[in-house]
Parts: structure tokens; C-alpha cells; sequence
């Protein structure tokens, strides 16, 4: 028994390793070519990048996030115009414990390229926003920060948006958030049933006339002629 | 159902003589079969105000729809405005962000008006023991049925708003006490004790042993 190599999911012989249906190794196989190109490009920002079951992760510094985005969004080799997430993961490690990923799509050129930033247990939980190149990235970062407490820099409105405005009790995704959260059932009652059901909403998100000019022309166009939207 | 046949279904219960009026002896003949009248006509024209929130909500609209078919109870108009609904039917979890929401709806129903609470997530917070769930609606408003189950049968529904229904024939217009509303306590706006509220969320079952946290 003590001669049995150790064997971790990292480690393993890429021989041995699982495959899916399709023949997608587990560890390797083919990197998204953008991986590369980002480390030429920022190789201060570029920590390191992995395939794990045919999808490509790249791990960089989380201030230099919103520079990569805007190349992968803005580059003609690149057309990353999707951002189909904006999420974070706790993991008990002691050194990092926190990483906020992206997850980035390219439809042009059909690729998916997982962003992900480590953020030391020291630093003050701080990433550049997205928002000015992606505006889907409004509520996602908000949740974002709702359940883990990550400010988004440069983000317009970063306000909670799952639980309401004057919890008190912390952000519930963290490791050190207690379940049942930190108050008492009935404190908890007591605050929730003390907020009248209409100061859960804020007056931007009740009325559509303040973003009329943001819309698209065409609905734009459709609106002032007096039609309703389809809701 | 078929007399005879074998007992599928929603079999008449043991104890439905319970149900029969007893008069008290110090009321007249007239009021008794006044209350036999009007409580006949209530409990026979329930109608319910569906708060679906979750899994329990779909079981709900299959108890509605043709093959249970509420409509044989009264029911078949769903009521989505409390001002005419007589009975709230809360189908599903009541997280904390609705507390407020299902208070006020309870307060804007008029007498008479019931609650059922359905499912195992309203009535106990079910397995959702976690810092965003309401553990029981029963703490944020009065509950007359509880209905068991995740999801309950429709077949389970119905025989909760048939022992309502028994509830509603065994009311009577000389209790004086009868639509007495609670009055939540002006500051905590709670209507039951902290110490209760507490004491009935205590985790219990496995529950019990799912607070882990920290490093």
C-alpha cells in the first residue's frame, strides 16, 4: 500500500484520466487560443491558465480584470460579446480564499473562456467592474455583492438586490455566515415584518421613463407612438 | 363515489358526526338554524386566494384544474384580490422578503376569513432551516389548516379545505369572540412572544446538525 503512487484529479496520468462520451479529457486537451494571447498581451496580470473538461480557465490579477475584458471584448480576434456570468467562489484555502469568475462567450468565433480572479485573504475585496463594456453586468455584479460582499468597482448603482437594502445580518454566501444567519428567528421576523412591502423597491426600478433614452431606438420609437409594452 | 364499491379516494370519515349542530340550550331554535344556514353557505363558497410560491403552487393549480376539480367545493373562482377572497391558501416557502407581503395581504382579507397553510415550507419553514426562510407562516399570521406534505397529493389539499369547511359549519354567531382579529404588537409587529417565535423555530431532525461555519 505505501508504494501506491499518491494520486490527486491534478496529478493524474493523463492516460488514466476520465473522459466524457465525447472524448473530453479531464485535465489538458485543447486551450482556447485567447488564453495565450492574454498572457503575450498583459504578462504582469497573467497568473496562470488550466483546461479542465474542454473548458479553458485563465487566472489573473483582479485589477487589471477590467483592461483584459475590454481587449477580449473589444479585439477582432477576440469578440468575447457575451457575458453570460459574474459569480464568486469561497474556498476554504487559507491563502486565497476567494476567487470572482467571469464567464466570457465568444459567438463569432464559438468559444467560452472561464476569467477568474484570486483575491488574497489581506486585500480589501475590490474588483474593477464590467459594467462599462458589458451592461448585462448591472444585476449580476449586484447579486454579486449581495451575497459575498465584493465591491465592483466603477459600478453605477451597486446596491443589494436579493436580499433587501437594510439587512443587517452580512452577506449569506461567505464561509463565516452562519446558516440560519446571525440573529434570532424572531429578531429576524421582527426586522423583516418592520419594512413596509414598498420601500423594498427604489423609484428607478418602478418607473421606465428615466431610461427612455437608454433604450433601443426602435422601442423607443414604439413607446412614443403609445403602444404598451408587452408585459 | 359508488355505494359499495371499494374505498378509493376521499372516503367519508369516521367522525363526520362532529359535524352535526348541537344546539346549546341557552340559544333559540331560530338563531341555531341560522348559523346551520349561513355557516352552510360559507363553507360551501370558499374562496380562496392562492399565495403560491413554490412547488406546492403547481399541486395547487392540478387540484384546481378538471381532474380534482375544487370547483365540486365551492371554489372555482380563484380570487388574486384579498378585498373578495374568504380563504388564504399560502402553497410554498415564505421567505423573509415576503413577510411583509403575506401580513399585509392577511390584512386587507375581510371577516370571515381562513388560512390554510399548505405544504411542509409554509407550515414549518420544511427543510429550508437557513437564514432566509420564514420557519412557519403561523408566525406572521393566524393559521386554521395546516396541510402536511412535500408537495401534499391534491387528494390532501381537499381534505384539509374539507375539515375547514367542517370548521366553518361549527361556528357559531353567539361567540362573541368569533372575528376577533390579532393585533400585532405596535413596535416588533409580531403577534406572538419572541420567546414563541424562537421556541417553534428550533432546527429539529437533520437540521440539527447542519450549522457549520467558519474557516
Amino acid at each position: 500500500m505505501t508504494d501506491a503512487p499518491l494520486m490527486t484529479p491534478g496529478s493524474a496520468d493523463p492516460a488514466s484520466s476520465p473522459v466524457t462520451p465525447h472524448g473530453v479529457p479531464h485535465r489538458g486537451g485543447p486551450m482556447n487560443p485567447s488564453a495565450e494571447r492574454i498572457r503575450a498581451r498583459f504578462p504582469a496580470a497573467f497568473v496562470r491558465a488550466e483546461v479542465v473538461w474542454g473548458e479553458t480557465t485563465v487566472f489573473v490579477r483582479p485589477d487589471a480584470v477590467q483592461d483584459i475584458v475590454r481587449y477580449l471584448h473589444d479585439d477582432d480576434s477576440e469578440r468575447y460579446d457575451y457575458l453570460s456570468d459574474v459569480t464568486a467562489v469561497e474556498y476554504r484555502d487559507l491563502e486565497l480564499p476567494l476567487q470572482v469568475v467571469w464567464h466570457l462567450r465568444s459567438l463569432p468565433y464559438r468559444r467560452f473562456l472561464r476569467l477568474k480572479a484570486e483575491i488574497a485573504k489581506s486585500a480589501p475585496l475590490r474588483v474593477p467592474s464590467v459594467f462599462p463594456i458589458y451592461q448585462g453586468a448591472d444585476w449580476l455584479e449586484r447579486e454579486c455583492f449581495d451575497m459575498f460582499g465584493i465591491v465592483f468597482d466603477g459600478h453605477p448603482d451597486l446596491r443589494r438586490i436579493l436580499m433587501w437594502e437594510q439587512y443587517q445580518e452580512g452577506y449569506p454566501l461567505r464561509k463565516d455566515f452562519p446558516l440560519r444567519g446571525r440573529f434570532s428567528r424572531s429578531e429576524q421576523l421582527r426586522q423583516a415584518l418592520a419594512a413596509e412591502p414598498e420601500s423594498r423597491y427604489s423609484m428607478t426600478e418602478l418607473t421606465i421613463a428615466d431610461a427612455f433614452e437608454d433604450l433601443p431606438l426602435e422601442m423607443r420609437r414604439r413607446l412614443a407612438g403609445g403602444e404598451k409594452t408587452g408585459e | 363515489m359508488e355505494e359499495g364499491g371499494a374505498p378509493v379516494g376521499l372516503t367519508p370519515r369516521p367522525d363526520r358526526q362532529v359535524v352535526t349542530v348541537a344546539p346549546a340550550s341557552q340559544e333559540g331554535w331560530v338563531a341555531t338554524r341560522l348559523d346551520f344556514l349561513v355557516n352552510w353557505g360559507r363553507a360551501n363558497s370558499l374562496w380562496p386566494m392562492p399565495f403560491g410560491t413554490a412547488c406546492c403552487a403547481i399541486e395547487f393549480m392540478a387540484t384546481a384544474a378538471s381532474k380534482y376539480d375544487l370547483a365540486r367545493f365551492g371554489m372555482e373562482r380563484m380570487s388574486f384580490s384579498p378585498r373578495q377572497a374568504d380563504v388564504l391558501i399560502c402553497a410554498g416557502r415564505v421567505p423573509f422578503k415576503l413577510a411583509p407581503v403575506i401580513r399585509r395581504i392577511w390584512q386587507q382579507m375581510l371577516q370571515p376569513k381562513w388560512c390554510i397553510s399548505m405544504g411542509a415550507c409554509a407550515s414549518s419553514g420544511g427543510m429550508f432551516d437557513n437564514y432566509a426562510v420564514v420557519q412557519g407562516i403561523d408566525t406572521i399570521i393566524p393559521v386554521d389548516v395546516y396541510v402536511p406534505g412535500c408537495p401534499p397529493r391534491p387528494e390532501g389539499l381537499i381534505y384539509g379545505i374539507m375539515m375547514l369547511q367542517e370548521k366553518v359549519k361549527r361556528e357559531r354567531m353567539s361567540d362573541e369572540r368569533l372575528r376577533d382579529e390579532m393585533e400585532p404588537d405596535p413596535t416588533s409587529k409580531l403577534y406572538i412572544p419572541p420567546s414563541v417565535i424562537d421556541e417553534l423555530s428550533e432546527p429539529f431532525g437533520n437540521s440539527v446538525h447542519q450549522t457549520r461555519s467558519g474557516l
